[in-house]
């Protein structure tokens, strides 16, 4: 109504008009520059600029003494790889087992908060939460006491000779848990899980429910149901899940320090060792590197198997 | 784009395809490709020029000029950094002798529990330290090897004696002349720490254990023994055990320690090399005999009466943690005002009694047995002259020595 009077009441539009509108369209497109720039500078602050300060560090030469200086020493790149790759070998191995457990522990659970849980779907969420609450250090001694050798979990796996068969295998040692593979894998499964459990909830809760009807009118009984329909669109949570469990379980240190022996020392406590006690930094950062480019390459390979590109 | 080569053999659907990936598909030179690619060689090409104006410059010999800028007149305050349970503490979380001293001389402490690793808390002040800035602490307590690493670097100012009154009288014999800093030029100790053979009664089923031998050898403590971390002590006793002295270790004494501790990993016999955390794992029994720090065992055998300890006959390790001013410290003088008021012998004795470990004051007996008669008695506390003899301490290292030695030492424990 309006918009067809306007023309014959109001003054000839103003000349400077355009020209506010051309600065407020312009401002506008900048908007969201200025909305990225803050996370910009935190990357920049305190990603991109370590990473180069390390990427340097890697190819320096030196003591404490005499200074450390860039003399583009490639060659401890590769003293570091074959110095080390029983602690590389062993990261993956524990961290893609973790990564498996956590899945098959996880996912059960997430679908059942989805789809069974109804009122009580909050209060299991915080349940799968709460560990949070706690420092991750504390949550790992605390499985120093549950596991110890004297203790109840110990004991039932002894008298039913549980872990006989597990030191068979190689993964547990004598009559004990702690101090062994076992405790390690479990430690950073326990310590993860919550980091697979949320991204598939998500996934999953967004599954619309009527699709399951639909599989069932067209006659899929529930494990196809599951097969072509719900794990198919659950995958984008079974990805995110994945790496966010993995990566963090490939670097990790503090489950294979409390948690596991001599024996059981991951990438992490090598880097931290070299940093630290060593001294010896340009060993230590290539380390890094080659752990990033090595979880870098292998992320890359999985995505592009598992066929998805948003993550979530 | 170029054209690509297209071999013959694909069927024109397959040609078809192939072309559609050119144009829209993975291999298209889409605007996010290109942004990527661009990005990446911005990258590569501002990297490398980055990457070598990087570097860590030699250490500063900043001990000249960072001992001139004193405020200690007009800042009535010291920033004391020190171990957790290092001060002695009420219930209602008062520092009495704290208190007692900013009383007496209108200096406020700032008391600061920020040390809890030597290794970690050296990667923490290591960059100002190198650059020549202030730490913001004008007082830290370390152990003696990262002691005498900081000094030897130039990081550590020297005392003024005349300030020291006390500390100079006071200071035990023992304690005078460590070879990381001759004459106690930089450094005071705050407490004296015997490394010693701890075991846990229940779990050896009675048994006595009395010397490293043991620990490396005995099947029956298979996977239950523990040693420390920190290498002067673990490698420090297993020297000894071998009748070698930590004083003059060579290099091939070191690697026979180091293969011989290798030997019992291999075989299983150790379970863990552990820092603080061997307390839990002894009192549960998950350790049944360990290399302990001589001051948790008197607080270890209040808690659990099983934990029995052993000075080994062929001699045990004594490291201290010391009092030290770094370098641009901006109270300097406050902060060796409060060195020489913790030598004050009814001072030393409150903090002994505290923290129960050795404690490096003379004239500390009388005063402790004010306070509790048990405490001065306790040789972990106050060692008698037999038990002074056997205490050794390892030798200064130098820094390409460190790092070899440390670096042989993380193989031992799998790092």
């Amino acid at each position: 109504m309006s918009a067809t009077t306007a023309p014959e009441t109001a003054p000839p539009a103003p000349p400077p008009a355009p020209a506010g509108v051309a600065k407020a369209a312009r401002r506008k497109k900048l908007v969201p520059y200025w909305l990225l720039l803050p996370g910009i500078l935190w990357l920049v602050i305190f990603f991109a600029a370590p990473l180069v300060y390390q990427a340097s560090t890697s190819v320096q030469t030196g003591s404490l003494e005499e200074g450390f200086k860039v003399t583009w020493h490639f060659q401890t790149y590769w003293d570091a790889l074959t110095e080390y790759y029983p602690q590389f070998l062993r990261s993956v191995i524990y961290a893609a087992t973790a990564t498996v457990l956590c899945l098959l522990l996880g996912y059960p659970l997430a679908y059942l908060i989805a789809f069974r849980a109804g009122r009580w779907r909050n209060l299991v969420m915080i349940l799968v939460i709460a560990p949070f609450f706690t420092s991750f250090l504390i949550r790992t001694l605390a499985w120093k006491t549950i596991l110890s050798d004297s203790g109840p979990v110990v004991e039932v796996l002894n008298s039913l000779h549980i872990l006989d068969i597990t030191s068979q295998l190689g993964i547990t040692e004598g009559e004990r848990v702690l101090a062994t593979p076992l405790a390690v894998v479990c430690g950073l499964t326990y310590n993860f899980l919550p980091f697979m459990i949320l991204p598939l909830y998500s996934s999953l809760e967004r599954i619309d429910g009527r699709l399951h009807e639909a599989a069932g009118d067209l006659y899929a009984k529930p494990f196809t149901t599951f097969r072509k329909v719900t794990f198919p669109l659950s995958m984008p949570g079974v990805v995110a899940g994945t790496l966010l469990t993995f990566i963090p379980a490939a670097g990790d240190y503090i489950n294979a320090e409390l948690l596991g022996s001599t024996d059981q020392k991951m990438v992490g406590n090598v880097i931290q060792s070299q940093f630290l006690r060593v001294l010896d930094y340009p060993t230590a950062a290539a380390l890094s590197f080659i752990l990033m480019a090595a979880i870098l390459a292998m992320v890359t390979v999985y995505i592009r198997k598992s066929g998805t590109e948003d993550l979530v | 784009m170029e054209p690509t080569h297209e071999p013959e053999s694909l069927s024109p659907p397959q040609i078809a395809a192939m072309r559609r990936s050119m144009t829209s598909g993975r291999m298209a030179l889409s605007r996010r490709n290109l942004l990527r690619a661009g990005g990446a060689g911005a990258f590569a090409i501002g990297g490398l020029g980055a990457l070598s104006g990087c570097g860590i410059p030699p250490a500063g010999r900043t001990e000249a000029q960072g001992a001139s800028d004193d405020h200690s007149a007009e800042e009535k305050q010291v920033n004391f950094s020190n171990w957790t349970e290092y001060m002695d503490e009420t219930d209602d979380k008062r520092r009495p002798t704290l208190d007692e001293f900013e009383r007496r001389t209108g200096i406020k402490v700032k008391y600061t529990e920020d040390i809890n690793d030597n290794v970690e808390f050296f990667g923490k002040i290591k960059p100002q330290l190198a650059a020549g800035q202030e730490t913001g602490r004008d007082l830290i307590c370390v152990t003696d090897w990262l002691a005498g690493r900081m000094i030897r670097l130039g990081w550590m100012q020297q005392l003024d004696a005349s300030n020291l009154p006390h500390a100079y009288t006071n200071l035990a014999e023992g304690f005078r002349n460590p070879d990381w800093d001759p004459g106690r030029a930089h450094s005071y100790p705050w407490t004296g720490i015997p490394a010693v053979i701890a075991y846990n009664k229940k779990a050896t089923g009675g048994r006595k254990v009395t010397s490293i031998s043991q620990l490396l050898d005995d099947p029956k403590l298979k996977g239950r023994v523990g040693m420390l971390t920190e290498m002067r002590d673990t490698v420090g006793l297993t020297l000894l055990d071998m009748g070698k002295r930590p004083e003059t270790v060579t290099t091939d004494e070191y690697e026979a320690a180091i293969a011989r501790i290798q030997k019992a990993a291999d075989r299983g016999q150790i379970r863990r090399f552990t820092g603080n955390d061997y307390t839990g794992d002894l009192t549960k029994g998950d350790l049944a005999a360990c290399v302990a720090w001589a001051g948790d065992l008197i607080q270890l055998q209040a808690d659990n009466p099983e934990i029995e300890f052993t000075i080994p006959d062929a001699g045990y390790m004594t490291a201290t943690d010391n009092l030290l001013i770094p370098s641009k410290a901006r109270h300097k003088k406050n902060a060796e005002r409060l060195i020489d008021y913790y030598y004050e012998p009814k001072v030393a004795a409150k903090i002994a009694a505290y923290i129960n470990y050795v404690c490096p004051v003379d004239g500390v007996r009388a005063e402790l047995a004010k306070i509790d008669k048990d405490l001065a008695n306790n040789p972990l506390i106050l060692p008698d002259d037999e038990m002074a003899a056997k205490s050794h301490a390892f030798r200064l290292l130098s820094s390409k020595e460190e790092t070899a030695f440390e670096d042989k030492f993380a193989k031992l424990t799998g790092a």
